[in-house]
């Protein structure tokens, strides 16, 4: 049992990781994530594909709902814009990925940032409403700017490492590396932002808005700018899925999975790093989970078939419902919990 | 009193002790038909400590409300003056007003709560830390210098305020009275030039209320650091500032040293009662 972790430099005691078994445990993540593509089929990889885009956008979204307090309906909208500005720009000028996926999230960040300027009048639920406005209107558009956008027709996306018009193939086991560097990235750099002063800045707004400006933050600015940030993010997220699918049709970026996001980091955590990766693996998995549980009972029990959907459904919702009433606070929280308890075990007071 | 010379520079005033630092004039405040200010004068020079007295309702925290930007006054000028310039309050956004060295607690309790002591402490730097998003994000080189910087002074404040046992905790979890002391911790980082209290004191008990004293004593004796107060134990406002000003109803009633405020009978009938009056001894 340790007795305590002593430092002797403010940056010692700044580092993310203090003990010996953090350092082992991110090791150990590395390596897994290194290795897994080798090991895993098709299928997995598909799965893990899924998931690393899911962080992507989870964590986006976290951002601004879990760590500035805005609550954000819009997040399907923000994910087809990211897809359509990455597909456009390699459909319509034969642009490679490394270019097309960050202008599919630097135009996300500024229709994002744009959507965000009426959070300085709206709060809680009026905001809420005021982004599902932003979801209408943004899939409105995509299906309507029949010239631009190809309204309701699906885009057939080309890959292209050059602007040599090269187009080129990528299996899940390529996407994966790109997708998990991405995810890495997005991540990391999520952590940073908030052990430094705008992260601060943003939790300041969410804890108590008013304090917040009295201390010399400048609350618009930083909620437009968690806007921007935030749907910077879910704009990679979905730049990933124009490529990575190579089909973007406006039913990929309906408001179910705005909710579907929203899902995510609440099992997950709200306002922690660590709860959006667990809630984009947990609502990723379960679903998956459900449909191959669902298919071998299908094939045992003959009359099932048909209502094995309807039940997949219902487990989805109930499970989630579980969730939030034995851990609010999510799945960070409990394992924090269960962190909690080893590292004081066997004297558990 | 701290005898530790700290790096960290408390004053953000560059005015010298006694010249004007900030002079209402003839505020009037009205909501609806409701008039919480009629006309409040008074003025607060570099160094002092300045307390606002009054009955509830008289409108001490809305003249607060209107010097930090939160109000906006409808008739008169609050001018605020530093290195050099003057500023009208009544025409600046809260956190400009932050940002040339006005910092504020607040009456109930206004702390971020979901972050540590020493996050809300930092928090406190805001304005005069530099980080962006990009930077922050990166977190290299100097936004990690910065950090690693205001840390260390963040720690100076922390000793100051004899906070080093709770650092790490969440505030949310704190006792009242170390809440209150962290609020102060996180204004005295802003390294005000007018730190504005309001109700410092409330609710503690005696041991609490001398440690606060004390803080506020040498934050301001130490350090030269212009504090203006609101605060209804009689005891403490008489002992610790310069200047007392009565308000009632909206309108000063009093102002002057605590032993001539203290023999005002306009005051003592409304606020002071005649006990304290005359236990002055």
């Amino acid at each position: 049992m340790q007795s305590g972790i002593f430092h002797s430099s403010y940056q010692k005691d700044m580092a993310l990781r203090h003990t010996p078994a953090q350092k082992v445990r991110l090791l150990l993540i590395i390596v897994f994530l290194l290795i897994f593509p080798f090991l895993a089929d098709n299928y997995y990889l598909t799965l893990a594909n899924q998931i690393g885009i899911a962080v992507i956008g989870a964590v986006g979204l976290n951002i601004l709902t879990g760590f500035t307090g805005q609550i954000s309906l819009g997040t399907g909208a923000f994910l087809a814009v990211g897809a359509y500005t990455a597909a456009l720009l390699a459909i319509r000028f034969n642009m490679p990925m490394w270019i097309t996926i960050p202008a599919g999230a630097l135009m996300t960040a500024l229709v994002g940032g744009l959507f965000g300027i009426p959070s300085l009048r709206l709060k809680g639920l009026y905001l809420a409403i005021a982004t599902l406005a932003a979801q209408v209107i943004i899939i409105w558009v995509v299906t309507h700017w029949d010239t631009v956008t190809g309204g309701v027709d699906a885009l057939f996306v080309k890959n292209y490492l050059w602007f040599d018009g090269q187009q080129v193939r990528f299996n899940e086991f390529k996407f994966y590396w790109i997708i998990m560097a991405v995810a890495v990235l997005v991540v990391m750099a999520a952590v940073n932002l908030f052990r430094t002063r705008p992260g601060r800045a943003f939790i300041a707004i969410r804890d108590q808005d008013i304090a917040a400006e009295v201390m010399g933050v400048n609350v618009f600015r930083y909620k437009v700018a968690a806007f921007a940030t935030s749907s910077f993010m879910i704009g990679l997220a979905g730049a990933l899925i124009a490529h990575w699918r190579q089909i973007v049709t406006w039913e990929r970026f309906t408001i179910e999975v705005s909710i579907l996001y929203l899902a995510m980091i609440i099992i997950g955590g709200l306002g922690s790093i660590s709860g959006s990766i667990y809630g984009a693996i947990f609502m990723t998995l379960l679903p998956a989970f459900l449909l191959n549980v669902g298919q071998s009972l299908g094939s045992a029990i003959p009359f099932m078939d048909r209502i094995i959907p309807f039940i997949q459904q219902a487990v989805f919702g109930i499970v989630i419902i579980v969730f939030l009433i034995f851990e609010p606070e999510g799945i960070a929280k409990m394992w924090r919990n269960i962190k909690d308890y080893f590292r004081l075990w066997p004297f558990s007071y | 009193m701290s005898t530790h010379v700290m790096e960290y520079q408390l004053n953000g005033s560059a005015l010298n002790p006694g010249d004007l630092q900030l002079e209402v004039e003839n505020v009037v405040l009205r909501f609806g038909g409701v008039t919480a200010l009629a006309g409040v004068s008074c003025q607060t020079r570099q160094g002092e400590i300045m307390a606002i007295i009054g009955p509830n309702g008289a409108g001490k925290t809305s003249l607060l409300n209107c010097i930090s930007g939160l109000y906006r006054p409808q008739r008169g000028s609050i001018r605020f003056y530093n290195d050099g310039q003057s500023y009208d309050l009544t025409r600046l956004a809260p956190y400009k007003i932050a940002a040339i060295g006005v910092a504020r607690s607040f009456q109930n309790i206004e702390l971020f709560k979901h972050m540590t002591v020493l996050d809300n402490i930092m928090s406190g730097f805001h304005v005069h830390m530099k980080t962006g998003v990009l930077s922050g994000a990166l977190y290299w080189g100097k936004a990690q210098q910065e950090e690693i910087k205001y840390r260390a002074y963040a720690e100076e404040i922390i000793d100051l305020l004899e906070i080093e046992s709770i650092r790490k905790q969440m505030v949310g979890s704190l006792s009242y009275g170390l809440q209150k002391r962290v609020e102060l911790a996180r204004a005295l980082a802003m390294r005000p030039a007018l730190l504005l209290l309001d109700e410092p004191m409330a609710g503690m008990n005696a041991e609490e209320k001398e440690d606060m004293a004390r803080f506020i004593l040498d934050v301001n004796e130490e350090h030269g650091v212009t504090i203006l107060l609101i605060e209804h134990d009689m005891g403490v406002v008489m002992d610790i500032s310069d200047r007392v000003v009565v308000l009632n109803f909206g309108e000063v009633i009093g102002d002057g040293r605590p032993d001539e405020v203290r023999e005002n009978p306009e005051v003592i009938e409304a606020y002071l009662g005649e006990e304290l009056a005359l236990s002055k001894g």
